[in-house]
Parts: structure tokens; sequence; C-alpha cells
């Protein structure tokens, strides 16, 4: 019947496979736990994403592997951004757990289940090499968080920030697949490293082919939550549960990363210039909104969702600047990529610890999501006043903190490139950018605390937070390390 | 034309109509039952294009399971359909105005000249089944995105339920053993009280 099957190749997908079996079981054990706390499955959960970390670790061997049939891809740049992003929904759920135990909404088998296949999602994302896989694991990370937002369902705000994700996820999701399937009507083929062949071997409809692209970008724009498509990310960061908050913040900039590089870059690498002129304009956009609307906001959460919304500007300009365009032929500057995907990964470093930060000062019935909230805490705890003014300057673009080097190198690819009016344009709402940061620095430094409750900190949360600003701190005086990593990585991939 | 244009006309027209039936309608049953007709159309034009297997499908899944359950939720909620199309005919010159625009605007990039996609030639030679071809690739060459369809679905459900479910319900039954074995003690209290005196 099967005359032409073969069995596909696993050991490239042994993450992936054992991280879907131990979120089934994990779903079943969860039946019999009878803890309100969820202890068993918090830490089963916690040993799976360890386990995937392992597995990862030692199935690393640098070639670039596809299996069944060509829809999976894994690379160095797979791994290393899976092996972050392990880290950082550990991190994360560790982060998460007081207040997720502290409400009884949340405190189910369900929130860790979710969480599981959320991480999953994301995985097929970075190693996917076929439109279907981009767009299964986008919709398996978007389900799991949609459901999640939602989860706080007595709460009126959570309800309305999971709906509007929701309602825009999926229009977003449309015009995603809108854009691949003309792309498909173009090139007759899904597979991305196909596509790429079909469009250098030329006769290919260019028009049908930038009709897609535009929708293709949209879609990805969504879900990077770039300007003019961010509208989704203020009113989703306040609203979801702070812990999930802290999950869709962080993490899913990874996937989303590795899926821009997937489809334009290994894909689309022919139409470089027309999407490098749409990401720029995004980029522009994103950065001139994010920073000038977070200087108004209030509220610690909307105003790190504008911060998100410019971050992620900037990392694209590291996108654009690079393929150089030689006399008609491409090249590939991998300095450029390698800058963008270290910016990613310690963006996402430093807003693990801020949201983190709100999750640990937030208490059960009391979220400490406002800036007033911050007034005066290096006189409540001034360790964690320390940590927070390292995440806060790191953000800002502050010399030797992560975020001035991961800001250095992607400005040094703009410039390579000789776009010197991008790289001021970027400079400039940076140092805007800076105001709002400070501001955060200035109230817990120099303000008398509005609240004099107790922080109650488990030694165990405050050793992870530690080693959270430490590590902003640490990459920021000793960059080489994690950027030699992601050069190799994308060197190695591309 | 030959028989087969006339038909795909004959669908197409109905498609359309129906389509169009689903938006204006009154009757929120009314609308339901038109979109049963397009998806049912629909599947007819698939069965002219050979595709005998999405026909089924469509009519197995859409018809058979979602536009049932639609129908069931639209009958028993009690929606006020006037007050939903209240601002209907108020927004209803800037919308088509907006959908005029999109239009003119997609049809003069996809009409020109440039935009030619070469017509399909997919006609599946005789001996072969579709049915038989797509069941062969889902579990061969497309078995990840379809095993991951599974989990997204289990994720749909493992939702729905934590949406929904507000634990086991309290009913109040009578237990007749706990019931004979009452004292005096468990349902009277006896309180001791100083005498009041006026």
């Amino acid at each position: 019947m099967f005359a032409n099957f073969v069995v596909p190749d696993l050991l490239p997908a042994a993450p992936e496979i054992f991280l879907a079996f131990m979120a089934l079981a994990i779903l079943m054990i969860d039946l019999t736990v009878k803890d309100g706390r969820r202890t068993l499955t918090f830490i089963l959960t916690q040993l799976t994403l360890i386990g995937c970390a392992v597995i990862q670790a030692y199935t690393i061997n640098g070639e670039v592997t596809y299996t069944f049939s060509n829809m999976f891809v894994d690379d160095l740049m797979a791994d290393v951004l899976k092996i972050f992003l392990y880290m950082t929904v550990v991190t994360v759920l560790f982060y998460s757990r007081a207040y997720v135990t502290d409400r009884e909404a949340l405190s189910k088998g369900e929130y860790y289940v979710l969480a599981l296949f959320a991480t999953l999602g994301m995985m097929v994302m970075i190693s996917a090499n076929h439109f279907l896989t981009v767009y299964v694991g986008l919709e398996l990370l978007s389900l799991s968080l949609y459901a999640m937002v939602a989860m706080n369902r007595d709460s009126v705000a959570s309800t309305e920030s999971a709906m509007k994700y929701f309602v825009l996820g999926a229009l977003a999701s449309g015009l995603l697949l809108y854009g691949m399937s003309m792309i498909y009507g173009a090139t007759g083929t899904l597979e991305i490293t196909a596509i790429q062949e079909r469009l250098a071997a030329g006769a290919v409809n260019k028009s049908v082919l930038v009709f897609g692209l535009v929708f293709l970008v949209s879609g990805l724009a969504f879900k990077l939550g770039v300007v003019p498509f961010h509208m989704w990310i203020p009113d989703v960061y306040h609203g979801a549960p702070t812990s999930v908050t802290l999950l869709i913040g962080s993490a899913p900039k990874l996937a989303a990363f590795a899926i821009t590089m997937r489809l334009l870059v290994s894909g689309l690498i022919s139409m470089a210039p027309d999407w490098q002129g749409m990401l720029t304009i995004l980029a522009v956009l994103s950065m001139a909104i994010g920073n000038l609307a977070a200087i108004a906001q209030t509220n610690l959460k909307r105003m790190l969702a504008y911060s998100a919304i410019s971050h992620m500007g900037f990392m694209l300009l590291g996108i654009v600047t690079g393929i150089v365009s030689v006399d008609g032929r491409f090249a590939l500057n991998p300095f450029a990529y390698s800058s963008s995907m270290f910016y990613v990964i310690s963006y996402v470093m430093m807003t693990t610890g801020a949201f983190g930060m709100i999750l640990l000062m937030s208490r059960a019935g009391f979220e400490a999501d406002e800036l007033d909230d911050y007034k005066g805490l290096n006189k409540r705890h001034p360790w964690f006043a320390a940590i927070m003014l390292m995440l806060m300057f790191s953000m800002a673009g502050v010399p030797f903190f992560v975020g001035f080097f991961a800001k250095f190198s992607v400005l040094q690819a703009v410039v390579a490139t000789n776009n010197i009016w991008l790289a001021i344009v970027a400079v400039l709402f940076s140092l805007i950018g800076a105001f709002y940061y400070l501001r955060v620095v200035k109230l817990m430094y120099f303000d008398a605390p509005a609240d004099d409750a107790p922080l109650v900190i488990p030694t165990s949360m405050n050793l992870l937070m530690s080693a959270n600003g430490l590590a902003v701190a640490f990459f920021g005086i000793f960059p080489q390390s994690l950027m030699e990593l992601c050069g190799v990585a994308l060197t190695r991939s591309l | 034309m030959d028989f087969q244009s006339f038909v795909f006309f004959l669908l197409s027209t109905i498609l359309i109509v129906a389509s169009l039936r689903v938006i204006t309608a009154r009757n929120p049953v009314h609308a339901a039952l038109n979109l049963i007709l397009a998806f049912f159309t629909c599947g007819g034009i698939w069965a002219l294009l050979q595709a005998e297997f999405l026909a089924i499908a469509i009519i197995l899944v859409y018809v058979g399971a979602v536009m049932v359950l639609f129908l069931f939720v639209v009958m028993m909620l009690d929606i006020n359909i006037d007050r939903i199309r209240e601002g209907f005919w108020r927004y209803l010159p800037f919308g088509a105005l907006i959908g005029v625009l999109m239009v003119i605007e997609m049809g003069l990039v996809l009409g020109s000249k440039y935009f030619r996609v070469p017509a399909s030639e997919a006609i599946s030679p005789a001996g072969v089944s579709n049915t038989k071809a797509i069941g062969e690739l889902m579990f061969s060459d497309y078995v990840y995105p379809f095993e991951l369809a599974s989990l997204i679905l289990l994720v749909g459900m493992i939702a729905a339920i934590v949406l929904t479910y507000r634990g086991p319900k309290k009913s109040k039954y009578t237990n007749p053993n706990q019931q004979v074995f009452v004292k005096a003690k468990d349902r009277i209290r006896v309180l001791q009280m100083p005498v009041e005196k006026d």
C-alpha cells in the first residue's frame, strides 16, 4: 500500500516528540493531583523542559538536517534558539509560581499543560521548513496563549484582552495564510528551501509574489507586534494575568524571529529589495510610536508593552541590513543577522527579568503593575531596586549592560551598509526612550515609598532574580561569547 | 457552452446569491441555512474539479457538524436582531465605499496583464483515486503537520473545558443513611439564657 513510504528520521525532532508525549502524560497525571497548589504538575513540567534541553544539547551536531519530507529542519540556529527557549520558559514558570498559586482561577494543571503546548508550538515554528509547519506551529502557540489569557475568567479586563487577542490573532493568521497561498500560486511549492530554488531559477511571476509578500509581511508584523500592526500589544500585555504576560512577552519573540528569518531570508531572499523597504518602514514607525507612546504610560505593564514594540522595531533593522545586493546578486551578511539574533536573545533576557520583578512584587489580591508601586523600592528592598536598575539601564541601552551591545551591534550592521540616516533615526529614538526607563529608576531611588508592606521573597526566587539581573550585567561586560555563539549559529545555518 | 461550464455557472450563481443572503437575511436561522446552501454549492464546484474527497469533506464537516451546531446556538440564543442591525444603514455607505475601494485596488493588481498564473492542469488520470492519494500523503509526507493538527484540536478542547467548567454541581440529594443516624443534639441546640425581667 505505502510502497514508497520511508520512516522519517525521528532523531532531529526528538525534543518535540518528548515534549508532546510528556505534555499528554502530565495532562493525565494532573487528574490524580488533589493538591490545590499543583506542586507535582509544576515539578513534572519543569523536568520536561529541562529534559528537552538535555536532549537538544546531546543531539547538536552543527549540520543542517531535514526530516519529515523536508518539513522539519534542524540547524544550529534552531538548536541555539530552542535552548534559550527552554531556559526562558523554565524561568518564566518559576517566576510565575507564587503568583499562580495565589490565584485560584490560574492554579490549575491545565495552566502548565497549555504552557507546554505553547512551547511546543514555538519549537515547531523555530524548526519549520514548510509554510504548513510555520502555520501549524503558530496556531498551536497562539491558541494556547489565547486560552491562558482568558483563564482568569472572572476578570473583565482579562476576558476583554483575550477576545481582542483572539480576533486580531485570527485576522493576522488569515493575512499570513493569504500571503502563503499567493506565493504557493506563483512558485508551486510550500517548502521554504524549494521556494528559494524556484526563485533562483527564475521564470516566476514577480507581481503575484510581491502581492503575496505584502500579506506575508503584514502577518509576520502582527505576530512580532510592530507598528502599524501593534494595537493588540498594550491591551493584551495589560489585561492578561501578569504571569501570562511574561510568557507572551518573552519566549514567542524568539520564535517570531526564527520564522521571520526562515520565511524572508531563507525562502524569499531573491525578493530582498521588496521586503527590505517594507521592513524599514515598519522598523522606523515602531521605534517612533513605541518610544513616544511609552512616555505617556502610568502602568508598568503597558509601558513595557510599548517598549516591546520599539525593541522589535530595532531588531528588524538587523534583518533589513542583512542582505547586500552586489550587481544584481544577493550576498548574505551573517554579521547583521547575528546582531539581530543577539538583540532578540538579550531582549528576552531583560524582559523576563522586568516582568518577573512585577510578579515577585505582587501578592495575593495585589498587582504591583503601576509605576507608583515602585516608588522608594530602594528603601524597601535595596537589592531588588539594584536589579531593576540594571534591567532598566540595559533596556535603555546604557553602556556596559547587554542591551547596549545589542543596540551597538545592530547599529554597526546598519552603518556598514551605509544607511546612515537609519542609524541616526534609531539612535534618536533610543535616546527618547531612555527617558521612561530612567523615570522608573528615579521613582525607585529618589521618591518616598508609598507602600510599606514588607516584601516577602522566597530565597529561591531571590537567587533566580539575582541570576537574571547579573546575567544582564555579565553579558554586558563579556558579550563576546554570546555574540560568537549567534555568529557561528547563523553562518552554519544560512 | 458545454455542459460542464453550464453546471459551473449555475453553481456559481447559486453560491453568490446564497452568500449574499447570509449577510442580508433578517432572520439568523435563514442566514445559517443560506450558509449551508453556500457550503453545499461549494462542494459541488469542487466535485466539478474532480476533488471529490474535498467535496465530501466540506459537506460532512461543515454542513454535518459545524453548521448544525451553529443552528443550535442560533436557535437557543434569543438574539435581538433589530438591535444588532441598528447601525447597519448608517455604516453602509462608508463600509461600501471602503469595500469598493479595496476591490478596485486588488483588481488593478490582479487584473493587470502581468498577473497571470498558468491554469491548473491537475486532472487526475483514470484509475487514480483522489481520496486514496490524499490519505496516503496525509500519513506519509504530511504526517508531521497532521499530528500537530491533532494537538491543536486537543488544545482547543482543553481550552474549552478550562474556560467553562466550574467544578461538579453540588446537587441537593438526601442520604437516608445519614438521616437514620441523626441524633437530637445534631439538630437542636439548647441555650442557657438569663431570665429577663421587666
